[in-house]
């Protein structure tokens, strides 16, 4: 049993959205330190606000501006902060109904201890330093003992008004490809090629994945393949990818390893493109510190016969 | 209506890490077990439905893989759900309604360890104006439990409760990932412990689906779906009653649950406090055995174990320890989607 790899795995993604016209006014007035609702057909005030009304699904546009002040719905509290979240000291997440809504917004509450923390307490808004149209606008709520804020009318209309927002999101994964690929890896560090027969249909693949997916078994015998292969199929790409080092054009073909029942796909070199084909026998070239073969080139052999792969094309 | 019936169920052990498996390899034992207990290969199964997350994995179309498992060449009648597996429990039951199938494969799998499961749960939230605050998915559970101690309903020792009943029926359970006593141990995010929360893991589920005949043919005494329905709330948290399950309430009455008793009950609650609210909602008594598995505190492969509750409520059909149960699986941020079922064994039905 091999070692089983594993690697980090980061998956990073400015998330880029548009915002639609009630979304957009409530996230500019973040920016310029004035909260907003939306009335329902009932005369209900719901903030955040939302562009279709949660009971009968029209869409509602009746902004009023409510209060930066509110009271605690339900809290939780947080002893370890975790990467990205709005306070990096220990905190109290909460659902705070602001003065003149009827719904309640989530965010964080700093507060010096979970016995400061209680349902019905009040709270005011502690706005972040610099504001660009983001939930992040609020830096966090604050514990509060002062008058109760009153809902205005309010148009919606700002200056330069926030259209899009981007968010960031990172997530962090270690990655560990399992026993058959493991091995796969493991012996490419040795330039070898393995692949898994199937104890069913008998048949080898390569790269293996632990199954055969014709017959949905488990594959566990090992089995070396190649170095050498036909190829069965090819095509001549003519458009250079970005930050790929590769003249076009160039071919890029299947390649039936001897031995395998499938086929793996790899860039075709030492040859003018135009003259690669069916049925041509080629070897791998390796690079130094490379993990893969480069590419392939012709092994010096006849052609195979068409026969002897037309199951794998 | 067409008669359709739970006649195989099988699930993986639940481990913390099962680095040494691919989702595939992790997934196979679980489809052959299915296939043996029913003498089907998969080559006679009318339909398969799958539910995984592409963000446990951190890769895209990661279900893809799985498929090798199954024999998907030749091709064969496929869908998948970005959910957990009891949705597409409810894909392949309508398939079957439709008549374009006999039977059908389900399997659901899910591996939390490579991930952080509490960050990567993030992701389900709005947006514009929760998902940037990166509230973990134990931060909301926790509102909604701070929610229920302040209107009566439950208060720590009470949810410390749970959490030590399902753990000691857990331990009936060789598959589950924690059983027997377990410390209620510090606070995660007050007032949630530990204890209250369910544990980090790998899994894998399957069931298959048959109708009439079929399903008389292939199990001995099949666990006759008589209802199911899965109704959702509002997305965001500050808009619902937390303390409250309209959507598990509305499904039930829907799935019939209502219409006589039911004697088991497996409820997908991952944390202790979700457990009261389901029960409110259902009407469950003392009667009623609740998570005779362990439940969702006992093992939480996420994307099965929705799955894992019709299954481990079918074998209690199967093999006569229940006549009637509900089974019920959830979904998203404090119980925002509910699927709520009601299986018999046949003299029930009679």
């Amino acid at each position: 049993m091999p070692d089983i790899l594993s690697a980090p795995l980061v998956v990073e993604f400015p998330f880029t959205r548009s915002l639609g016209p009630v979304q957009s006014a409530f996230l500019t007035g973040l920016r310029e330190r004035t909260l907003l609702g939306v009335r329902t057909a009932d005369g209900r005030t719901l903030v955040p606000p939302v562009e279709y009304d949660p009971v009968t699904a029209e869409e509602i546009r009746d902004l009023v501006e409510v209060a930066p002040t509110g009271t605690v719905t339900t809290w939780a509290w947080n002893p370890e902060p975790r990467r990205d979240q709005p306070l990096d000291t220990p905190f109290a997440w909460v659902l705070v109904r602001l003065d003149g809504a009827d719904t309640a917004l989530l965010h964080v509450l700093d507060a010096p201890g979970p016995d400061a923390v209680r349902t019905g307490m009040r709270v005011r808004v502690r706005w972040a330093q610099d504001r660009t149209g983001a939930i992040t606008d609020i830096a966090c709520f604050e514990p509060h003992d002062g008058e109760t804020g009153t809902p205005a009318p309010h148009d919606g209309t700002f200056a330069d008004p926030v259209t899009g927002i981007v968010t960031p999101a990172r997530l962090d994964y270690t990655y560990s490809p399992g026993r058959a690929q493991s091995a796969y890896l493991e012996a490419l560090e040795g330039r070898r090629v393995v692949g898994e027969r199937c104890p069913s249909c008998r048949k080898v693949y390569v790269p293996p994945r632990g199954a055969c997916p014709t017959c949905g078994v488990a594959t566990a015998e090992r089995v070396e393949v190649g170095p050498r292969g036909t190829v069965t199929t090819f095509c001549v790409v003519n458009i250079k990818a970005k930050n790929l080092d590769i003249e076009v054009p160039y071919v890029y073909a299947h390649i039936a390893l001897d031995g395998a029942d499938l086929a793996l796909h790899a860039r075709i070199g030492g040859i003018p493109y135009d003259q690669v084909r069916m049925g041509l026998r080629v070897e791998p070239v390796w690079s130094e510190g490379s993990r893969h073969p480069d590419h392939y080139r012709p092994a010096g052999e006849p052609d195979a016969d068409y026969d002897t792969y037309r199951e794998l094309v | 209506m067409r008669d359709v019936a739970i006649v195989a169920f099988a699930q993986s052990d639940h481990l913390r890490r099962t680095d040494e498996l691919s989702e595939v390899e992790m997934l196979m034992p679980v489809l052959h077990q299915v296939l043996d207990a029913t003498g089907l290969r998969t080559g006679d199964i009318g339909f398969t439905c799958s539910g995984s997350s592409d963000y446990l994995a951190g890769r895209a179309f990661s279900f893809t893989m799985a498929l090798d498992g199954v024999g998907a060449h030749p091709p064969i009648s496929e869908s998948h759900v970005e959910a957990d597996g009891a949705w597409a429990l409810y894909e392949a039951w309508v398939k079957i309604q439709t008549g374009e199938a006999d039977t059908a494969l389900v399997y659901a799998y899910g591996k939390s360890s490579p991930g952080q499961v509490r960050d990567v749960l993030t992701r389900q939230l709005d947006p514009y104006y929760t998902a940037p605050l990166w509230p973990d998915s134990v931060a909301v559970a926790a509102l909604q439990a701070q929610a229920l101690i302040d209107a009566g309903d439950t208060d720590e020792a009470a949810l410390a409760a749970i959490a030590t009943r399902s753990r000691r029926d857990a331990e009936a359970n060789p598959h589950a990932q924690l059983s027997g006593p377990v410390p209620a141990g510090d606070y995660l995010v007050r007032p949630l412990r530990t204890g209250d929360c369910p544990p980090v893991g790998d899994g894998a589920a399957a069931v298959i689906l048959a109708a009439g005949d079929t399903a008389r043919a292939l199990c001995e005494r099949p666990a006759w779906i008589r209802g199911i329905d899965h109704r959702i709330e509002a997305h965001g948290l500050g808009v619902r009653e937390l303390t409250e399950s309209p959507s598990t309430r509305l499904a039930a009455e829907r799935a019939g649950v209502f219409d006589r008793p039911v004697d088991t009950a497996e409820l997908h609650a991952p944390f202790t406090s979700q457990e009261v609210v389901l029960r409110k909602a259902l009407g469950l008594g003392d009667d009623v055995r609740v998570n005779p598995s362990g439940g969702a505190l006992a093992a939480n492969p996420l994307m099965a174990a929705g799955l894992i509750r019709l299954g481990e409520a079918a074998a209690r059909i199967h093999s006569g320890a229940s006549h009637r149960a509900l089974a019920h699986a959830t979904s998203g941020p404090c119980l925002q989607q509910n699927l709520v079922a009601v299986l018999e064994g046949e003299s029930a039905h009679a």
